[in-house]
């Protein structure tokens, strides 16, 4: 499978402010998009994570949110195609608050369907009771961190979870784009 | 995943095992559907005690469940909810919606709610 975002996310790079942020490269994934290989992906992040030290609450956090993320881009880029790209970048993120260390993970998920409208990116009101339409919420509920940007002809998808207090609200994250 | 039925006096049990996802999520909302629309039974108990994951596709399956049954005037019950489909519930602000005791007994136990 030819590479879809070669450089994006790898290796370990260092904001400029010293040691505020920096990123150490840990993983790559490359599958199709076939739901049956979703629970590749999630046997392959929790022990990963529980590597990485999160708490066991944390861990089934990015793995929600990486699991929800991985399935939209199989439902919604690629319309159920099952023998489409996906890659997913894993690296480990430390970053100085206050003079004290926290330690995170970055998962970026790239894929190449056609772009996604931005204002379409917003989870529906919960107070409908009906099925359907929960995904992007469940990500933004597991993770401290959703962004997602055009990069080219791609799709990427960024998640960050540092360990604490899960479901917290997002914490700025403060770092040099790469 | 595997579905299996149990008949208990007037309920219909589903025993699932594995871990539900946007792969198998359909066979959780037909074996539920029908159990729910096709047979005349007073409660539909849905044991997720071998569930250790649930995505949304699979929440989507239970809400329709849920629709399903307020139709038709069965009672859904879950019990048997380990960490993590409990706490995708709790994130789609579903967990107050569904009837959910912690074993078997209670679910089969629990008297009909009053409206």
């Amino acid at each position: 499978m030819k590479p879809l975002a070669a450089s994006k996310s790898r290796g370990v790079k260092r904001s400029s402010k010293s040691s505020e942020m920096a990123r150490d490269f840990l993983l790559k994934l490359e599958l199709r998009s076939h739901p049956n290989l979703l629970c590749v992906v999630r046997g392959a992040m929790e022990p990963l994570m529980d590597t990485l030290g999160f708490s066991a609450e944390e861990c089934r956090a990015i793995i929600r949110g990486v699991d929800e993320a991985v399935s939209n881009i199989m439902r919604h880029s690629y319309h159920g195609r099952l023998d489409q790209p996906i890659e997913i970048y894993c690296s480990r993120l430390h970053r100085g608050v206050n003079s004290e260390s926290e330690q995170g993970v970055e998962i970026v998920l790239f894929d190449c369907g056609p772009a996604v409208d931005p204002t379409k990116l917003t989870a529906r009101p919960l107070d409908e009771i009906r099925p359907g339409g929960l995904g992007l919420h469940i990500i933004r509920g597991s993770m401290d961190t959703v962004e997602y940007k055009r990069a080219g002809r791609l799709n990427r998808l960024r998640l960050v979870k540092f360990a604490g207090p899960c479901g917290s609200p997002s914490k700025p994250v403060q770092e040099k784009p790469s | 995943m595997k579905i299996s039925i149990r008949r208990v006096d007037q309920a219909t049990i589903l025993d699932v095992s594995g871990n539900i996802d946007m792969s198998n999520s359909p066979e959780v909302r037909k074996a539920l559907l029908r159990e729910i629309r096709e047979n005349s039974v007073s409660r539909v108990v849905l044991n997720l005690t071998g569930v250790a994951y649930i995505d949304s596709s699979g929440v989507a399956s239970l809400v329709e469940g849920l629709k399903a049954s307020r139709e038709s005037g069965t009672r859904l019950i879950l019990f048997g909810l380990s960490d993590s489909p409990r706490e995708v519930l709790k994130i789609s602000r579903l967990v107050k919606l569904f009837e959910i005791y912690d074993d078997e007994q209670q679910a089969m136990a629990s008297p009909t709610p009053s409206n």
